[in-house]
């Protein structure tokens, strides 16, 4: 099976939600920035009161690589991406797509799941290519 | 109290040897660099009271060397770290801590002799937010951004597959580089597609190799008798960022090489036109053109054409890379003390490709995928 994270302490609430199908931003309860990785402190004001909201689920894509090599259990060519999430922030993730070779920086894309066992792996989809 | 100029790079060299070494471990090729680097300045192990070291601790390096050190330095933040060895040696040696400092670097890269496996810890920041996704190593996470590089500044995969292409033509004239025939923008962009992008010959060599410096004062190093002139360091500067890359500000440009340049290029009092021959850490083709860029040699979006248009190369106004780089030199893993290493040998007047006139050489190094950098101004005696 493809990997799945092993939360630490100041992650695990994080993907939790992520486990339950819902992806959430850290935002400060002080300053109101949202920033990821999940951490138990601000890195903007180093306040240590943190909340998880959750995300629209919309970003656009920052930029990408097209692995013509993978991992054990994935199956090139597959888009490695890295997006900005509607709230500001950036994640990697997978670009799930039939058509590698089309796909195109800034490209709005949606927040998806990929359920690996009893986990999931956040990933994302272009949005005029859902149905 | 200014620090340039006030430290002296006596000693220089690599390892004995360079490419498939696979009757050294990891320490051994710490070890066989340092006793050439004192070698190269008429001391011994027992002349030293510092050690600085990345991947071996520096206590392994000393005792394996009957060192009793009076500094060590373990600072590890991947390839740039020996940029970082000698800023802080710079600083330890001024404020009269220590005397004399080795700083050693040996990564068995390819035959794996004594090393730690390479993974990133299952708890690690990788491991939680990249490994999942599918990343095939540095190769598919460094270059991450270079689609938005072209995106946005329009530069094209010809122009990308240049940088090979340019320090090839250096490294023919280097016996010890590891690749020296040249290549053409062809050869580039038909070699094997690793994540696109990125083809295999715009991917650094996986080589076993060290290197090792000797610093002392300035003062010590003119009453020394040596072989070769002191390199001095006229200033230094060091920055990090996040060690993933979905933390990092940008993706077309490297804060940390930002800020370390800014720091060395003050406290050298340096302007870009001064400066004679340029080292960047190139694990991968687009460092050098984010760094050209980060440094300041041009502006934003112009150092794709900056390279293609024969600038950085043998005759060029800025000789960038010239032992052909991690690209066609050797890559051990932590790359940069190779750049260091390269940067005193022009301004001693000692490398295989040698520029004219070299006072003043630049060398930035990279750590992670721009997880850190560090940038060093070496001068000549002619510029203290």
């Amino acid at each position: 099976m493809k990997p799945v994270p092993s939360p630490t302490p100041d992650t695990q609430e994080w993907f939790d939600r992520i486990d339950a199908g819902s992806l959430t931003v850290p935002r400060c309860r002080a300053c109101a920035s949202y920033f990821l990785y999940p951490r138990s402190v601000c890195p903007r004001c180093g306040a240590r009161s943190v909340e998880l909201v959750e995300a629209a689920g919309t970003g656009t894509l920052m930029s990408f690589v097209v692995n013509h090599r993978g991992p054990s259990g994935f199956d090139p060519p597959y888009v490695l991406a890295v997006v900005r999430l509607a709230e500001g922030p950036h994640l990697t993730g997978t670009l799930v797509t039939d058509q590698p070779a089309l796909v195109e920086v800034d490209a709005p894309v949606r927040v998806a799941f990929e359920q690996r066992g009893d986990r999931r792996v956040v990933c994302f989809e272009l949005e005029d290519e859902r149905g | 109290m200014t620090l340039r100029g006030a430290v002296a790079i006596i000693g220089a060299a690599e390892s004995t040897d360079l490419g498939k070494i696979p009757d050294k471990s990891a320490l051994e090729l710490h070890v066989d660099a340092a006793l050439n680097a004192l070698a190269d300045c008429g001391l011994t192990p027992a002349d030293v009271d510092g050690v600085a070291s990345a991947g071996e601790m520096p206590v392994d390096v000393a005792d394996y060397l009957g060192i009793v050190p009076e500094y060590l330095d373990g600072t590890n933040v991947g390839g740039s770290s020996y940029m970082l060895h000698v800023r802080h040696a710079m600083a330890a040696i001024s404020a009269g801590l220590c005397e004399t400092v080795l700083v050693t670097h040996g990564e068995s890269g390819r035959s794996r002799i004594g090393m730690v496996p390479w993974a990133p810890a299952p708890q690690s920041l990788m491991a939680q937010l990249e490994v999942p996704h599918g990343p095939v190593g540095a190769p598919s996470l460094f270059p991450i951004g270079v689609r938005r590089y072209m995106a946005e500044y329009g530069m094209t995969r010809e122009q990308l597959a240049m940088v090979p292409v340019v320090q090839r033509q250096w490294a023919a004239m280097n016996p010890r580089a590891k690749l020296r025939d040249p290549i053409t923008v062809d050869d580039v962009l038909s070699s094997p597609v690793i994540a696109d992008p990125v083809h295999l010959l715009h991917c650094c060599l996986v080589t076993d190799g060290g290197g090792a410096l000797v610093l002392t004062s300035a003062e010590r190093a003119r009453a020394m008798d040596l072989s070769t002139p002191p390199v001095y360091v006229l200033g230094a500067g060091e920055s990090s960022e996040s060690s993933v890359v979905s933390g990092l500000e940008s993706l077309t440009s490297s804060r940390a090489i930002r800020i370390g340049g800014q720091r060395a290029f003050e406290q050298a009092g340096l302007r870009h036109d001064e400066v004679d021959h340029l080292m960047i850490y190139d694990a991968f083709a687009h460092v050098p053109i984010y760094g050209l860029e980060d440094l300041g040699f041009v502006g934003r979006g112009e150092a794709p054409a900056f390279i293609a248009d024969g600038n950085t190369a043998p005759g060029g106004r800025l000789p960038l890379n010239t032992n052909g780089g991690g690209l066609a030199y050797t890559h051990t893993g932590m790359y940069g003390m190779f750049a260091i290493q390269e940067g005193v040998r022009q301004v001693r007047g000692t490398a295989p490709a040698q520029v004219a006139g070299v006072d003043i050489s630049v060398v930035t190094g990279v750590g992670g995928m721009f997880m850190s950098s560090g940038t060093l101004v070496l001068g000549s005696p002619a510029t203290v």
